[in-house]
């Protein structure tokens, strides 16, 4: 169990670096977005499923989608 | 620049985590926690003790949560509902598929939602939770009918209402036990299995439940919509 657990914590990490250098701003998000999923998997697994709830529902839905929003006004690629 | 901070980056997290993954419960709980956990059900009566902690010990903190989560959506919708006249192209339509998925699945999305937070002391989750929940059936509907007119009064009835109850809840609390926000009288102690229970928290929870999912709703709303002229002015001018 702890090896799937470092297993979700490395491509947290990674999708949260490619977010960094992605120059597609959609892109970006969805790996943010994958980036809440997997921190609210951890908490999951650290006994904290009320933070995980928030993490899930805020985090993962209603920011990313707050951010496809913005984006969709705005440009699809970074400059 | 950057080709070197994020190797870094990647290399300090590794190691932070590499300290936490033997990560365990502490054997010795602080003073606060061993106080919380030993007089919890009968100071607070929630059998939930994450919610005892989070609407009786710590209320006037959630209290002040839900106070700036008003005032940050407020101050969105108010910068965001200028009506400059913005007219964007139009999106192409959602497919019959999705349209009619979307129409299923709301009801009860918001029944889950409505379920995660009248259940706050029972169960994880609670108001701010299940409001999300509720928001994000809203945020199905908006992403599939964009132009569907949205109930704005009664959200911000609804907004208003909940949030000034809330601070009702608190004065009877001040009423019945003798200080703010204080959790006797109202329901019975708190007890596993049973949802009439726990004092005023379920109550507070549902109402917290509402104000957010009203609150969100209206941001997302303000969000897809932000500065176009509404379709009943537009009417009138022509």
């Amino acid at each position: 169990m702890i090896l799937v657990d470092l297993l979700v914590c490395v491509a947290m990490l990674l999708a949260a670096v490619f977010a960094v250098f992605q120059r597609s701003l959609l892109s970006a998000v969805v790996l943010v977005g994958f980036v809440s999923l997997t921190a609210s998997y951890l908490f999951l697994r650290m006994d904290a499923p009320d933070v995980a709830m928030v993490e899930a529902a805020i985090g993962a839905g209603l920011s990313t989608l707050i951010f496809l929003i913005a984006i969709r006004r705005t440009e699809e690629e970074e400059r | 620049m950057r080709d070197f901070v994020a190797p870094v980056l990647l290399v300090l997290l590794a190691v932070v985590l590499w300290r936490v993954a033997p990560f365990d419960t502490p054997e010795n709980l602080g003073h606060v926690a061993r106080y919380y956990l030993d007089h919890g059900i009968q100071d607070n009566r929630a059998a939930n003790i994450v919610t005892a902690v989070i609407v009786n010990y710590r209320g006037l903190d959630t209290l002040g949560e839900v106070a700036v989560l008003f005032l940050s959506v407020s101050g969105a919708v108010f910068v965001l509902r200028r009506r400059e006249g913005i007219v964007l192209e139009p999106a192409r339509p959602a497919s019959e598929i999705v349209t009619t998925a979307a129409r299923l699945l709301f009801g009860p999305i918001v029944l889950f939602g409505a379920y995660i937070f009248s259940h706050g002391h029972l169960t994880p989750g609670g108001g701010f939770q299940g409001g999300a929940i509720v928001a994000s059936g809203v945020m199905l509907l908006l992403l599939t009918e964009r132009d569907r007119p949205m109930p704005h009064a009664a959200m911000t009835w609804v907004e208003t209402w909940s949030g000034f109850l809330y601070v009702v809840a608190g004065l009877v609390g001040l009423a019945l036990a003798g200080s703010f926000l204080a959790n006797q009288g109202v329901l019975p102690l708190g007890a596993w299995n049973t949802l009439f229970s726990s004092g005023l928290i379920p109550v507070i929870y549902v109402l917290v439940g509402f104000k957010v999912g009203a609150e969100l709703a209206a941001l997302l709303d303000t969000m897809v919509h932000a500065g176009e002229v509404p379709d009943a002015e537009v009417e009138e001018g022509a």
